[in-house]
């Protein structure tokens, strides 16, 4: 048989692949950006413009926010490749099947995750945040929308050759992310409080590596029984 | 891309009471056979026979109810990241990114399969496969046809894979990409590579002496 050829080419090709489509559609970031930020400001406008109840809400605001918006591209991720027969290529493809699905969750995060945690500092100055705790929102993000890619990569495997996905999906991954968006938001509630906010990084980092591991395995059977 | 008569290292395939059901229906059942390098594997059928299944069971897609398939004397599943360096797979879709060039969609199908393709080799194999002019076009705007040759055209930087395992690619192709396909075909045969194809087209390929006929 021919020399294995290498993993990392073949991984960063899947990611410039993905991340090339992502900028020809940009609508479909564009419109989880400003979903995001909508949801998020109607918080303000609906609870009143009171600084201090603002800032103390805020951060479990931008996390739910964020997390809706994430789950706008999620049924995406694979469905178009399901759809047009790529995914038969992915599924046959010179790697190990969850090392190319991790690929496409690295692209999913920087086409979504990332942008939303970019835009988060615009949120922040809204919500009345000061600058301390405005920067833990945004590396509790940093740490964060990974999950939701990983997490949200194995209900759009699971529910992919299924008719209303796009439910389902928010069904089976919602309640999944839950401790994601308590951490998250946790960890600026504790810095607001003059707690430490360690505990609240060290458990988001422990779910991200568990993540790191088991989810693109979990995906990889998923998709694995979908194209059969 | 490799000559077209420079010669490639291949193995058999096998199959071994390989038995297919779907739905709760048994396609076929108990079906073994086995291909000698420079080997057409010819798969007919009416529509629903299992055609498509059969081809997919070859290359690992879809797993057998029963029995295996071997490459050499491995079953596929054995390694399998290295059986999938060893072939082609071309669906009865093109596998075709919309908002992807032609040649893009060359250059990630081939990278996705361990292939290095650089700009110049996928415009190389559009212009054999006479779309060079449709290169730096969109895919989303391409006739059904002109997606056929775009993904047939993979064949052309395909001549090292022993394995070509084809789904019905004579489907929308006018005469002369229908003849310059079969001429594809029969030079892979020659160099000793190994093809499994469905089609319900009678074609000239189906005179050689080297076809495995199997009628689901």
């Amino acid at each position: 048989m021919n020399p294995s050829p290498s993993i990392l080419k073949v991984m960063l090709g899947i990611i410039r692949r993905d991340l090339s489509l992502a900028l020809r559609r940009k609508n479909d970031s564009l419109s989880a950006l400003f979903f995001f930020i909508v949801v998020a400001s109607l918080f303000p406008l609906g609870i009143g413009p009171e600084p201090m109840l603002l800032a103390k809400i805020a951060p479990g605001m931008v996390w739910i926010a964020a997390l809706l918006a994430a789950m706008l591209s999620l049924g995406r991720m694979f469905a178009d490749d399901f759809q047009d027969g790529t995914l038969d290529q992915l599924v046959l493809a010179a790697i190990p099947l969850p090392l190319a699905v991790f690929s496409k969750t690295i692209a999913h995060w920087l086409s979504s995750g990332l942008i939303l945690t970019i835009a988060s500092p615009v949120l922040a100055i809204q919500f009345n945040l000061d600058s301390q705790s405005t920067l833990i929102l945004v590396l509790s993000l940093l740490i964060g929308t990974p999950l939701l890619s990983l997490i949200g990569s194995i209900g759009a495997a699971l529910t992919l050759a299924t008719r209303g996905g796009g439910m389902l999906l928010s069904l089976l991954v919602l309640p999944l992310v839950i401790p994601v968006l308590i951490f998250g938001a946790g960890a600026v509630d504790a810095h607001q409080a003059g707690l430490p906010i360690d505990g609240h990084f060290y458990l988001l980092g422990a779910m991200l590596v568990i993540a790191l591991f088991f989810a693109p395995i979990a995906t990889a059977a998923s998709l694995r029984i979908a194209v059969e | 891309m490799s000559k077209p008569d420079a010669s490639i290292h291949s193995i058999g395939l096998q199959l071994q009471s390989v038995t297919c059901v779907r739905g709760g229906k048994t396609l076929f059942a108990d079906l073994s056979l086995a291909l000698q390098p420079g080997q057409l594997l010819r798969i007919t059928g009416s529509n629903g026979a299992g055609k498509s299944s059969l081809l997919r069971i070859l290359c690992g897609l879809l797993m057998a109810s029963g029995g295996r398939v071997l490459w050499g004397t491995h079953p596929i599943n054995h390694d399998r990241d290295a059986f999938h360096t060893q072939l082609i797979y071309l669906g009865h879709t093109a596998a075709l990114k919309g908002d992807l060039s032609a040649e893009e969609n060359i250059m990630a199908a081939g990278s996705l399969s361990g292939d290095v393709i650089t700009n110049s080799m996928a415009r190389s194999a559009l212009i054999a496969a006479g779309l060079g002019h449709l290169a730096s076009k969109l895919a989303r705007t391409f006739s059904q046809g002109q997606k056929q040759r775009v993904a047939l055209a993979r064949l052309h930087l395909a001549q090292h894979k022993p394995l070509w395992l084809l789904d019905e690619p004579f489907n929308a192709l006018d005469q002369n990409a229908n003849e310059a396909l079969q001429v594809l075909i029969r030079e892979h045969l020659l160099r000793g590579g190994i093809v499994a194809l469905s089609s319900h087209q009678i074609v000239a390929l189906d005179q050689m002496d080297r076809v495995v006929r199997v009628n689901l």
